[in-house]
């Protein structure tokens, strides 16, 4: 049984440090949807999708009301459209726009899957499909994008790297008088998890079950405010202390997700033990690492402290939780965490130091924004940087950067809502055309082969 | 079923009576009821067993939150599970 104290603490979580479920991510395989066109296959994709999410946002807010805790986001994510329409690659934008259709029906934040995994080649048909990613992304609202670059297991395929630095230019391009939009929506991952229940990333692997939900738990706030409690503590103790305020969180998204997927006809998929802040105050990893004792996120010990946080929150959560997946770590995306925006605008924090603080967290360079006239070949030598942190060190890792059409550092962009707001933040000048064009596989590294 | 009832803000007379009035007239049973004062801070906490009420959880706690702006307090109706999963191994 709880005590007294216990109630009045979950609710002072509630009311004053942010505590919420990030999001239900309904996964639907849509492999059986695949018809002899894509006219029909948009179609059935459409009709299958209305169909089984058709109560993820009814659920979604009795279950709020019910707990006490709100539910931000109702998201749905889909098997790869790439294999959806391997026969017909250059119609894939009528999936894409039958899936962005189906999503503004349901009611629903986001939709994910407009997905292709190349990690060890570009077959013919996945490379007319990424063409088509930016132009979908541009023409649609809900509808994410992700594309798997890489993996420990088969190395770093450069040819889609060298593609995917070319599709967030004309991601941003294409969506220019919304600052670039588009490419907010798009990622490149090294590899890829099949159960992430967060955007933009978000896609239903196929080794899935047909219907499965999945959530994401978050609550920077609550680890700050535990912290606070203990201003002198050691870093032994402070461990300690985000362990147990991880495990309270997840034990939350737990038992939602569990009476999730039961009112849904669905399979309890994962819950994903992310620490994702919101740009409200409050609400922002940067600041548990300032609360620790960095004066201003991005100094020296950044990466030091962020390790500790990851770790910590993984070990609280994993007892907490059956069954624990998706990506499972601190975000620090630049434009969503009022902690990195302000140490961002004060030069405080560079492209440099987020690419550290990538191998000692998930999930990579998030959420930021750089000059528009950044070449190509500088943003994919950017993600070939971040796929081989994730090769080695056999983790996820993401980027999702937006080349802002027109800006340059000291100008800002603004996405509102979630997406927040980032200063854009300069990368080097220096050229690395010549080591993207050169094409070929970085091959995978020794550590992979375990047979 | 059982829900945990909450009830905090700015101590004043009556509060205990206007909430178990409405809860009752609800169908709602208390089957424990606990308060604290701290200085002029008032927190109340029952439990409540909700079987016979007829309408969902999700609108009780609506109401009960809908009677707390009324009041100049803050009520709270949740599931008694969410405190039994963060709070017990």
């Amino acid at each position: 049984m709880f005590s007294n104290n216990d109630v009045l603490e979950t609710i002072a979580m509630v009311e004053k440090e942010h505590l919420d479920i990030r999001t239900i991510t309904m996964g639907i395989s849509l492999l059986g949807c695949i018809r002899d066109s894509a006219e029909e296959t948009a179609r059935k994709v459409y009709d299958l999708v209305c169909h089984k999410a058709e109560n993820i946002v009814k659920t979604a807010r009795d279950l709020s009301g019910e707990y006490g805790i709100p539910i931000v986001n109702k998201r749905v994510s889909v098997t790869p459209v790439s294999l959806l329409c391997a026969a017909f690659p250059e119609k894939a934008p009528l999936i894409g726009k039958a899936l962005d259709d189906a999503a503004e029906t349901l009611g629903i934040d986001f939709l994910g899957g407009y997905s292709a995994l190349v990690h060890k080649a570009t077959a013919d048909y996945e490379r007319k499909f990424i063409r088509t990613i930016p132009e979908v992304l541009a023409t649609t609202k809900r509808l994410c994008s992700s594309v798997n670059v890489g993996s420990t297991k088969s190395g770093i395929n450069m040819e889609a790297v060298k593609m995917m630095g070319e599709a967030f230019k004309e991601a941003a391009f294409l969506t220019k008088d919304q600052d670039g939009i588009g490419a907010a929506k798009l990622v490149a991952f090294c590899n890829a998890v099949e159960d992430n229940p967060f955007m933009a990333g978000a896609f239903h692997g196929v080794g899935e079950a047909d219907t499965v939900v999945n959530v994401g738990v978050s609550g920077p706030g609550v680890v700050k405010h535990a912290l606070e409690q203990i201003p002198d503590a050691n870093l032994t103790e402070a461990a300690e202390m985000i362990k147990r305020t991880a495990f309270k969180i997840t034990r939350a998204g737990q038992l939602v997700a569990k009476e999730a997927a039961r009112r849904l006809n669905a399979q309890f998929g994962i819950v994903d033990l992310s620490l994702a802040p919101t740009p409200a105050m409050g609400d922002s990893v940067a600041q548990i690492l300032e609360e620790l004792g960095i004066e201003c996120v991005g100094g020296h010990g950044t990466t030091a402290a962020l390790a500790m946080l990851n770790d910590a929150v993984k070990k609280g959560g994993v007892m907490a939780s059956s069954r624990v997946g998706g990506l499972s770590g601190a975000f620090i995306p630049v434009s969503e965490d009022i902690g990195m925006i302000r140490a961002a605008e004060k030069g405080a924090i560079t492209l440099d130091k987020l690419e550290a603080m990538t191998c000692v967290c998930s999930v990579g360079l998030d959420m930021i924004a750089i000059p528009g006239d950044t070449p190509a070949t500088t943003i994919s030598a950017i993600i070939a940087d971040e796929a081989a942190i994730g090769m080695i060190n056999q983790k996820t890792t993401a980027v999702r950067i937006i080349p802002a059409p027109g800006k340059d550092v000291g100008d800002e962009v603004s996405f509102g809502g979630l997406l927040g707001r980032a200063p854009i933040m300069p990368v080097h000048k220096t050229d690395s055309s010549k080591l993207i064009n050169r094409g070929g596989n970085i091959p995978a590294p020794i550590h992979s082969f375990k047979n | 079923m059982r829900a945990v009832v909450t009830v905090t803000g700015k101590d004043n007379k009556g509060i205990i009576a206007k909430v178990s009035t409405f809860l009752s007239e609800k169908g709602a049973n208390i089957e424990d009821i606990s308060q604290t004062i701290l200085g002029e801070y008032f927190a109340m906490i029952m439990i409540v067993d909700i079987t016979s009420v007829s309408e969902e959880l999700s609108a009780l706690a609506e109401q009960c939150a809908e009677l707390g702006k009324q009041i100049g307090m803050s009520i709270y109706v949740q599931h008694e599970d969410i405190f039994n999963a963060m709070h017990n191994v």
